[in-house]
């Protein structure tokens, strides 16, 4: 019961450390949109490609739901940059000597990326609605959408504090986190139809987390989804959560191990 | 009402025996291949209510000893236990019953000194109310009370490290840790600092664990002093037993820097033990 306070009061200061600089609100929001316009107009016409999934929907419909998902990675991505500096000074170990449940602290931090995550999704939706994308999901394709965009949240962000707890330094922690999300973006449908890609491009976006957010998303917000495999996907999305969870606790203990 | 209450909680504690107790404590530390021994067996008995001032050179385990008090380390081999309680079978309990103060700043610049001290409460379980109602007694009493709404990367130095030592008070812990307190500190904010720990000390009948770069700072503070080096306690005492031992017929009376001199070998340098 007390890891559900402190989880909650953690939240509530990361909150507090993000509103407080106005920048990275306002950054927040505007990258996502450039995300959408840059990849909506470098590629707008892949549509025309023949092959290319759903022949009617526009680009940006296509590639909407692959942006909300790649803000929400590459957000996510960042997630242990505020375990570092608490390393830094000695905010991390005032708070693991004293009853602060580890899992609160992980769980605080995938928390608040998930919120910051939405809101940015919503931005995107709302911009790509206003470029002329319809989604025929309705609300609960989009609902369905920011689920898988929790999960993904949640698994980034556990793995990038496990990298800040073994890394313990910024410039580590990013350089792993960038050689890791990058490829990850690419090797997926996110913005182009893996059916068009080389084949093993497509055999490589079906093991990626990355790609099962994006599926389900997408599949979600069509009017005639397959709930079979937007089930599948949010269910192995999930499950890598909780791996990453537990091996991120275990780098608590290395972190505890080297101190 | 502090004092009260402090005294009642030690005095419910099972056996009333020494506040920190620590047998044959080891640790080895294994970097690139070469291998460090923070602790060799190192000893160390405070009793309660007792301010002891824990003095070595850089590498002589300072820190380790703390660390693994404060259950942020394990050791190798050895038992300590705080208040009553073994730090690596029951580290919960012991992380109820002790504050830590680190070397580094303990508290968030990006939150005011108030919701500092407020976070730090209720995660240590005091009620909302609670909480800021001793946020606002600590505030006040370190002189912070016009500050308490600011950001605290807006505090100056001194004002930060008060700060520090408030959050390490918050729920009234039976052992307090203060390493390197008035490390970095200028010598108005570090005067200013002493008189607080001295009087928190008094007032709170705590015991504190002062580690320090500073020897007039444990000859102010400590009611006991421990000389550590090379991961073992080379002497102990008051500080006025330590330079009673040392001084000689008609001889001037030693310094705690003699005594320092006298045991580790080694001169005394604030700057160089940094």
């Amino acid at each position: 019961m007390s890891a559900v306070v402190h989880a909650g009061l953690l939240t509530a200061r990361a909150y507090r450390g993000t509103v407080r600089i106005p920048v990275f609100a306002v950054m927040n929001l505007v990258q996502p949109m450039i995300w959408l316009l840059l990849f909506g107009q470098l590629f707008r016409s892949v549509v025309e490609i023949p092959g290319f999934a759903a022949p009617g929907d526009s680009y940006l419909e296509f590639i909407a739901p692959g942006v909300v998902m790649m803000t929400a990675m590459f957000g996510a991505a960042w997630a242990g940059t505020s375990f570092v500096q608490d390393m830094d000074r000695g905010v991390m170990d005032r708070l693991l000597a004293s009853p602060a449940s580890r899992a609160a602290m992980l769980v605080s931090t995938m928390a608040w990326y998930a919120v910051i995550a939405v809101v940015q999704g919503l931005v995107v939706l709302a911009v790509a609605w206003l470029g002329g994308a319809r989604f025929d999901g309705g609300p609960l394709g989009i609902a369905v959408l920011f689920a898988a965009v929790v999960l993904l949240t949640c698994l980034f962000a556990a793995m990038s504090n496990a990298f800040a707890l073994l890394a313990r330094s910024q410039e580590a922690l990013i350089g792993l986190s960038q050689l890791i999300v990058l490829p990850l973006m690419f090797l997926s449908s996110a913005v182009m139809d893996t059916r068009l890609s080389a084949g093993w491009v497509a055999d490589a976006a079906r093991f990626n987390p990355f790609d099962w957010a994006v599926v389900a998303g997408r599949e979600a917000l069509t009017g005639s989804a397959d709930w079979g495999l937007v089930g599948s996907r949010l269910g192995l999305l999930a499950a890598a959560v909780l791996v990453m969870t537990w091996l991120a606790t275990g780098a608590f203990r290395a972190y505890r191990a080297s101190a | 009402m502090s004092t009260v209450r402090t005294q009642a909680a030690t005095a419910a504690e099972p056996g009333t025996g020494p506040a920190i107790e620590v047998a044959g404590l080891t640790k080895t530390y294994r970097s690139r291949g070469r291998v460090v021994r923070a602790l060799d067996g190192l000893d160390l008995r405070v009793e309660p209510g007792t301010v002891l001032g824990l003095l070595g050179p850089n590498g002589a385990g300072k820190s380790t000893t703390v660390k693994i008090l404060a259950t942020l380390s394990a050791p190798d081999a050895g038992t300590a236990r705080v208040a009553g309680h073994d730090v690596v079978r029951d580290p919960a309990v012991v992380r109820r019953a002790i504050g830590y103060v680190a070397q580094k700043p303990v508290c968030d610049p990006m939150d005011t000194g108030h919701e500092n001290l407020v976070l730090a409460g209720r995660i240590q379980g005091l009620s909302r109310r609670a909480a800021r109602a001793r946020a606002a007694e600590l505030l006040e009493r370190f002189g912070l009370t016009e500050a308490a709404g600011r950001l605290v990367r807006t505090y100056s130095g001194g004002m930060a490290r008060k700060l520090d030592v408030a959050i390490g008070l918050v729920h009234r812990p039976q052992v307090l840790f203060l390493d390197e307190p008035t490390t970095g500190l200028d010598p108005e904010a570090r005067a200013d600092l002493w008189a607080e720990i001295e009087t928190m000390a008094r007032g709170e009948r705590m015991t504190v664990l002062l580690t320090t770069h500073y020897l007039d700072e444990a000859d102010r503070l400590a009611d006991q002093v421990v000389i550590v080096d090379q991961g073992r306690v080379v002497v102990s005492g008051t500080p006025d037993e330590l330079k009673d031992r040392l001084q000689s017929d008609g001889a001037a009376r030693p310094s705690l820097d003699d005594v320092y001199l006298h045991h580790t070998g080694r001169v005394f340098d604030e700057r160089g033990a940094a």
